[in-house]
């Protein structure tokens, strides 16, 4: 048991990091397209502010 | 366009990973016997193509638009760990990544540790060259993997990498001493900045998204990647802490 969770914690960390918030918020994002681009309209220009704007709240928990 | 994209990419990630690991294996070698230290090598080798082989097949038979969402996504929050990491150490928020300083840490900690009562073979170095090169080879199979098959040109992404694995591996032969001078700061900065981009294009696109112009719209996500992280640096340089980090060791 202890061996599967050092498992998924190696995992959890080696994609996630140190700042889970972070795929919280671009899953969000991620959402906001798909459900943008379900209705016919132009999607495209979500994520890369999107993007930016995660990186920027990272940054700022970071240097707090 | 995107191949050229991809193979950089992919040999840039490679590089600075095999930098990384080759500190270590140094640090093993010197101070442990290269025997073990390059059995260690091998087998973490041979661990990681096993990965890919086993991986990359599976990869292949997923759908484009489903390969995409998931791999973009991956891509994306992994990116943004290194686009993170790159920018807290260009406006001195975090210590340079300085390959002697951790070369010398790993130097001393291989002296002090005990030796097995197997004369013959040294586990402590085996593992401390395979831990070092499996965790570092890792991130260039994600890359490679990830890029490879999304653009399904995983020979191309797998050439990158292979190009960058030799190269680092004949300088650190050829010179037997960490790879102080390559700029490996600046590398990391760029490959975060590669992978944010793929990422937030693939993501977008998997997620139903139509880049205007296509695949050439790439270029300009890139643009936008490297002028938000330019002025993220300039705003953090602005609150620059005055006390020196310790030594950053990802």
């Amino acid at each position: 048991m202890a061996r599967i969770a050092a498992f998924g914690r190696f995992w959890w960390e080696f994609i996630v990091g140190d700042d889970w918030l972070v795929s919280v918020q671009i899953a969000v994002a991620i959402g906001a397209t798909a459900a943008i681009a379900a209705t016919g309209a132009s999607a495209w220009w979500v994520m890369p502010p999107a993007v930016i704007l995660v990186l920027f709240g990272s940054l700022r928990r970071a240097t707090r | 366009m995107s191949a050229s994209l991809l193979v950089l990419s992919v040999f840039l990630a490679s590089a600075v990973e095999m930098v990384e690991a080759l500190t270590i294996v140094l640090a093993s070698g010197i101070s442990r016997g290269w025997r073990s230290s390059l059995t260690g090598v091998g087998v973490a080798l041979v661990v990681l193509a096993a990965i890919v082989a086993a991986l990359g097949p599976a990869l292949a038979v997923i759908p484009l638009d489903a390969l995409r969402l998931a791999v973009g996504s991956l891509l994306l929050v992994f990116g943004l760990q290194w686009l993170r990491k790159a920018i807290l150490r260009a406006s001195g928020f975090k210590a340079l990544h300085d390959e002697d300083a951790i070369f010398a840490r790993e130097l001393a900690e291989a002296q002090t540790a005990e030796r097995g009562a197997d004369a013959g073979f040294d586990w402590y170095g085996f593992t401390l060259s395979f831990k070092g090169v499996l965790l570092e080879g890792l991130e260039v199979a994600f890359i490679v993997l990830t890029f490879g098959t999304t653009q399904h040109r995983i020979g191309l992404a797998a050439l990158g990498a292979g190009v960058a694995v030799v190269l680092v591996a004949a300088v650190g032969v050829a010179v037997r001493a960490p790879l102080a001078r390559v700029p490996e700061n600046w590398m990391k900065f760029a490959v975060g900045i590669m992978l944010t981009s793929f990422g937030t294009f693939w993501s977008a696109e998997g997620a139903g998204a139509h880049w205007p112009g296509s695949d050439a719209s790439l270029l300009g996500v890139i643009g936008f990647t490297i002028a938000a992280s330019a002025a993220l640096v300039a705003v953090l340089r602005r609150r620059r802490p005055v006390a020196a980090v310790s030594p950053a060791t990802v």
